[in-house]
């Protein structure tokens, strides 16, 4: 149970930011929404990288008392932590184009509100 | 160096490098910036068709990223793939000939009209190339999340691109939230793929995949994110929006764009679920299109705005494309590939060449207009034909392929679409046939509405690059329609077979 609760607190973030993207009205709580969504996905690769009594994969930082040919097995793939770190840099690049999207949207129009910004619609 | 064994590299790291040489060449002056694009633009097509040729004439082509020998697939000491692999296929080489080529014609047109913050618009455009051929190239689930953020951002940006109108704006705030909550569950299903297989390489978790409810999950969470982004209906609503407020070029642009993510979605389905698809996916498939075509069509009668409308046309080609390939999926599981699956996939594939022509060449003219006229409402627009002659033909041309006309391609690839599809339901076919007809109904009305009738103001024809984009798209245009089987056997055939058969996608990364 204690190690599903990061995957419950995964599922949890995706469901907030889920509902903050499909019912808040604010663009600014839209982008916030987006943001939380995107930690419960970090979250998620980053719970998926733990493997019990596994060391990082860094030889000069070895335990003396692990033997050499056990090092292997012991060393994690450090991939879903780079996924992550990958992740993260695109998530903020994202999120500052959101944000001058919505300058740009509050200069011309006057609003926030996602129901009043509607020329499109007309 | 031997550069044919790198050119899978170069033809992304070209188009990246010049991106952000952009805003630094464009201090030199507009002319010398656009002779620089233009310049790296043109190899990159040139190494495109390279390697496409390579790949139609050598069969699948790897590159593996970092390693000191780039065929190296599985490194001595590791069990599986652990590097980035690029791998281009039949597939592949299809849509990435697709892109740059419309990338290209895209380029030359907007020399004519893009003047102000130039440096911007171009670093954005090649960074959209860079994603577009990057996604349609990887091997890698991880590397093709990355490159499809690349894509959406700078879509997004370009679609926002004229922000003092203010409905770009809107436009690309739409776009971008509903791309990156959609690449968020792409990313959420590659997290789930890896969690159970420890894998990222399409092809080696292709090879080991068991279908468990896990992998049920990533399914349903990759066809529903790459079905979004692939503009099919009920999940368009961004579609008409973002085609219709980015610039004039851009707007073609965008559709490839947009096919990159329906490559995706068909790398998803014919590479690494393959073996283990049921008749659900091709019936959603099958779904899926027919409702882009029948709402594709209906709210297309509705539009004022010309390239709104046009985008609405757009959506319905999708339904096409997508209409054929759940046919032939369905075919190929019912056993029946060689009575009409082959045949729906070769009209499928070779639709989506066909749709980006046809529509692109419509919003071509449609910029042409909107940059002449500075009106973009159909009810206020009219008598255009006496001044913009050579537009008004071009636009008759695109209008004819869009409603499938002989001898136009539309007519080439919609007459085995409906040839395959009648095969499975004859309801299905009447509906697409049905749908052409309204679509020509609609468009004769505009053509109708837009260049006939009295001379209303004073215009100018479109400009030259302009013109001469339009012409280069209505001459490929026409040369499908007349020999449709060059194209079929050269370069459609070699996509349907990587389509139908996963097995040397998979081997060439794995072995054996």
């Amino acid at each position: 149970m204690i190690y599903n609760l990061p995957f419950i607190t995964v599922v949890i973030l995706i469901a907030i930011g889920m509902y903050a993207v499909i019912f808040k009205r604010n663009l600014i709580k839209i982008a916030i929404g987006i943001t939380i969504v995107e930690s419960g996905v970090n979250l998620f690769l980053i719970a998926l990288g733990y493997r019990k009594g596994g060391i990082a994969p860094i030889f000069t930082n070895l335990p003396p008392d692990i033997s050499p040919e056990k090092i292997p097995s012991k060393m994690v793939l450090p991939v879903p932590q780079a996924l992550t770190l990958t992740s993260i840099v695109i998530g903020v690049a994202v999120l500052a184009l959101i944000l001058s999207l919505i300058i740009h949207i509050y200069r011309s129009y006057g609003t926030l509100d996602a129901n009043k910004i509607r020329r499109l619609r007309e | 160096m031997n550069y044919m064994l790198h050119l899978p590299a170069l033809i992304i790291a070209l188009p990246l490098f010049a991106a952000f040489l952009t805003p630094l060449i464009d201090r030199a002056g507009k002319k010398a910036r656009n002779i620089f694009v233009f310049i790296f633009m043109a190899i990159t097509f040139i190494l495109c068709i390279l390697l496409a040729k390579d790949v139609f004439n050598n069969g699948i082509r790897i590159y593996v990223m970092g390693s000191p020998d780039p065929t190296e697939t599985i490194p001595s000491q590791a069990a599986v793939p652990i590097r980035i692999v690029l791998e281009i296929d039949g597939l592949s080489a299809f849509m990435i000939l697709i892109s740059i080529f419309i990338s290209l014609v895209g380029l030359i047109y907007s020399f004519s009209h893009i003047n102000e913050k130039g440096g911007k618009f171009y670093t954005l455009f090649l960074l959209m190339v860079v994603g577009m051929l990057g996604m349609e190239m990887t091997g890698d689930l991880f590397n093709l999340f990355v490159f499809l953020e690349i894509l959406s951002i700078s879509s997004a940006a370009i679609i926002a691109f004229e922000t003092k109108r203010g409905m770009p704006v809107e436009a690309a705030i739409k776009y971008i939230v509903i791309s990156s909550i959609a690449a968020l569950f792409v990313l959420f299903a590659v997290g789930l793929l890896y969690g159970e297989y420890d894998l990222l390489n399409m092809a080696a978790i292709a090879e080991v995949m068991k279908f468990t409810n896990i992998d049920k999950i990533a399914l349903i969470l990759f066809f529903s994110a790459f079905a979004m982004k692939a503009g099919a209906a009920p999940m368009h609503m961004w579609l008409p929006d973002a085609y219709g407020e980015a610039p004039g070029s851009m707007s073609m642009v965008l559709i490839v764009t947009t096919q990159a993510s329906l490559y995706a979605l068909l790398r998803i389905c014919f590479t690494i679920y393959y073996q283990h698809l049921n008749i659900i996916i091709p019936s959603a498939i099958i779904i899926l299109g027919l409702i882009s075509i029948f709402i594709g069509v209906t709210m297309a009668l509705a539009q004022e705005d010309i390239k709104r409308l046009i985008a609405y046309a757009a959506v319905a080609e999708v339904g096409y494309i997508l209409l054929a390939i759940g046919v032939g999926l369905y075919g190929i599981l019912h056993g029946e590939i060689d009575k009409y699956g082959l045949r729906a996939l070769q009209g499928g594939m070779f639709h989506i060449f066909n749709d980006v022509l046809d529509i692109g060449l419509l919003f071509l003219v449609a910029g042409g207009i909107i940059y002449a006229t500075k009106e973009r409402n159909l009810n206020k627009l009219g008598g255009l034909a006496h001044s913009m002659k050579y537009s008004s033909i071009l636009f008759l041309i695109g209008l004819a392929a869009v409603a499938g006309l002989p001898p136009m391609n539309g007519f080439a690839s919609k007459i085995i679409i409906y040839e395959a599809v009648y095969k499975v339901s004859p309801i299905l076919s009447i509906i697409a046939i049905l749908a052409s007809i309204i679509m020509l109904a609609i468009f004769v009305k505009i053509f109708h509405s837009v260049f006939t009738g009295p001379k209303l103001q004073e215009i100018k024809e479109a400009p030259k690059l302009m013109l001469l984009s339009m012409i280069i798209i209505a001459a490929l245009i026409i040369f499908f329609g007349l020999f449709p089987d060059v194209i079929i056997k050269n370069i459609v055939d070699p996509a349907v077979k990587s389509l139908i058969d996963n097995l040397p996608y998979i081997s060439k990364v794995m072995g054996g």
